[in-house]
């Protein structure tokens, strides 16, 4: 064989694999990219302000953090054939049950509330009224579910992650001091001490890593695929790329406002947004409709990880390849935790700061329960067979979901006494 | 609305619990110190909450 020849078998080998990743490819972009959902993105635009781009190491750091994490539900639900949500009932009875659905469908709920509110901010900087807002946004939200597609959803779902990237064209238009970039790289102690104030902001960022609703999206989602054994592989270089992606947005966020807004105490995304338009119009611009991306991009996971978690454990069908006459319920649990957290964000007076705050609080009641009942599962060799975890996986992913419940808990008790790191 | 809803799946909750009534995962030591320790976190969080609740009142 000529050197033509082996370059064309090769070309051809790739080829295939890479149409394949594309028909494979899906749970872990879209669950990584959805993770920057509207309460992230405020975190990273507080976090680019306050330390400017001497953040940027330990976002890279949550790289294989939420990997980790998120390619045990990619195994375990290409295994078992089966969601997080039934996954807890089989395997650990009814009470943990219970507790992780119920738990898990309240979260959803206030959590997809913030995104209401991240999308209805976003969208009335440029004139929107808030109601207008959520009825476009459960609009859209119910046209991609009900062609009773799962590819289709998909796909569609894959477009508004692609817009997520909105921000990297952002960071170009504010000219950042690329020798600082790279110098934020490397790992620093940014603001040189380690303070309450850094440790808050090391907990927020990883708070947003991961949240409870990401693991039983995935695993549902992998299961909704109809992924098997065979296919992990990619659905775990699906996470690894999703992980990329979701770091690099990150990133590309802190470079923003960390070059036009340094030192500048931000509350939410949408108030940085209009203090960017008063410099840089586009950049402005461009970080208001990824702020409202982010919440659509959140609300569309959300709202489907408790339908399809409440859909394994009551009976009813739960696909988003079944049309609505086949899986009434099913849907119904999903426009109505759409509307109704909708309409609490047009409620006049709603307590929606009290509301942002306790849903850390709700989050940190069951992550680390997912999260545990995630290694234990992955370690019984009797459901998991070859694919259990291996000595050094279980190393690190008990040193990382570690990690994760005791920062997270700080964070969520955070919420509930806000002098705690001051 | 909602407790004609709550009576027609009240049947259907317990129906759910029993079949989940047994873990199929063998309870051994380390799942039962697992499971210890996130009945103690999570009593932790609701001793916490109530503090706050309290004192919130009370203020």
């Amino acid at each position: 064989m000529n050197i033509f020849t082996k370059l064309f078998y090769l070309f051809r080998r790739c080829w295939k694999a890479l149409r394949l990743f594309l028909i494979l490819s899906g749970p872990g972009l879209v669950v990584m990219i959805a993770d920057n959902d509207a309460g992230g993105i405020t975190t990273y635009a507080a976090t680019g302000a306050k330390y400017g781009y001497n953040f940027i190491w330990f976002l890279i750091v949550l790289v294989p953090v939420a990997y980790f994490v998120q390619e045990m539900t990619v195994r375990l639900g290409a295994v078992t054939k089966r969601g997080h949500a039934e996954a807890i009932f089989e395997n650990f009875g009814a009470f943990w049950g219970w507790f992780s659905l119920v738990d898990l469908v309240f979260c959803d709920w206030l959590t997809l509330i913030t995104e209401f509110i991240g999308m209805t901010a976003a969208l009335g900087i440029f004139g929107v009224p808030p109601w207008l807002t959520i009825l476009g946004v459960i609009a859209i939200m119910g046209i991609i579910v009900l062609n009773g597609r799962y590819w289709t959803w998909e796909k569609i779902t894959m477009v508004f992650c692609l817009l997520n990237l909105i921000y990297i064209p952002a960071a170009f238009w504010v000219h950042p001091d690329t020798h600082a970039v790279f110098r934020g790289i490397l790992p620093n102690l940014p603001g040189g001490k380690f303070d309450n104030q850094l440790f808050f902001f090391l907990m927020a960022n990883i708070g947003t890593t991961i949240a409870p609703w990401m693991i039983f999206f995935q695993q549902s989602a992998v299961v909704d695929k109809g992924m098997t054994e065979k296919d992990i592989p990619f659905g775990k270089f699906d996470t690894l790329l999703g992980a990329i992606l979701t770091v690099v947005v990150a990133t590309f966020i802190l470079i923003v406002v960390g070059t036009v807004l340094p030192g500048v105490e931000i509350d939410d995304a949408a108030q940085a947004s209009k203090m960017l338009m008063g410099s840089h119009g586009y950049a402005g611009t461009f970080m208001a409709i990824g702020l409202f991306d982010a919440g659509l991009l959140g609300a569309i996971c959300i709202s489907l990880a408790s339908s399809w978690s409440l859909g394994e454990i009551f009976g009813w069908a739960h696909s988003l390849n079944n049309k609505i006459k086949e899986a009434p319920w099913f849907y119904a649990a999903y426009f109505l935790a759409l509307i109704t957290a909708g309409g609490v964000v047009l409620i006049p007076g709603a307590p929606l700061v009290l509301i942002t705050l306790f849903v850390q609080v709700i989050a940190v009641t069951l992550l680390p329960a997912a999260l545990v009942f995630l290694i234990l599962l992955l370690n019984d060799k009797e459901t998991m067979g070859e694919f259990k975890n291996s000595r050094l996986e279980n190393i690190v992913n008990i040193g990382i979901v570690s990690v994760i419940v005791v920062l997270s808990s700080l964070y969520g008790a955070s919420a509930l006494f806000p002098d705690m790191f001051k | 609305m909602f407790t004609t809803f709550i009576k027609k799946y009240l049947p259907k909750i317990h129906e759910i619990n029993q079949r989940y009534s047994k873990p199929r995962l063998v309870m051994s030591g380390p799942v039962k110190f697992c499971l210890l320790l996130l009945r103690c976190y999570l009593l932790l969080l609701v001793g916490l909450l109530l503090y706050k609740f309290i004192t919130v009142l009370t203020a």
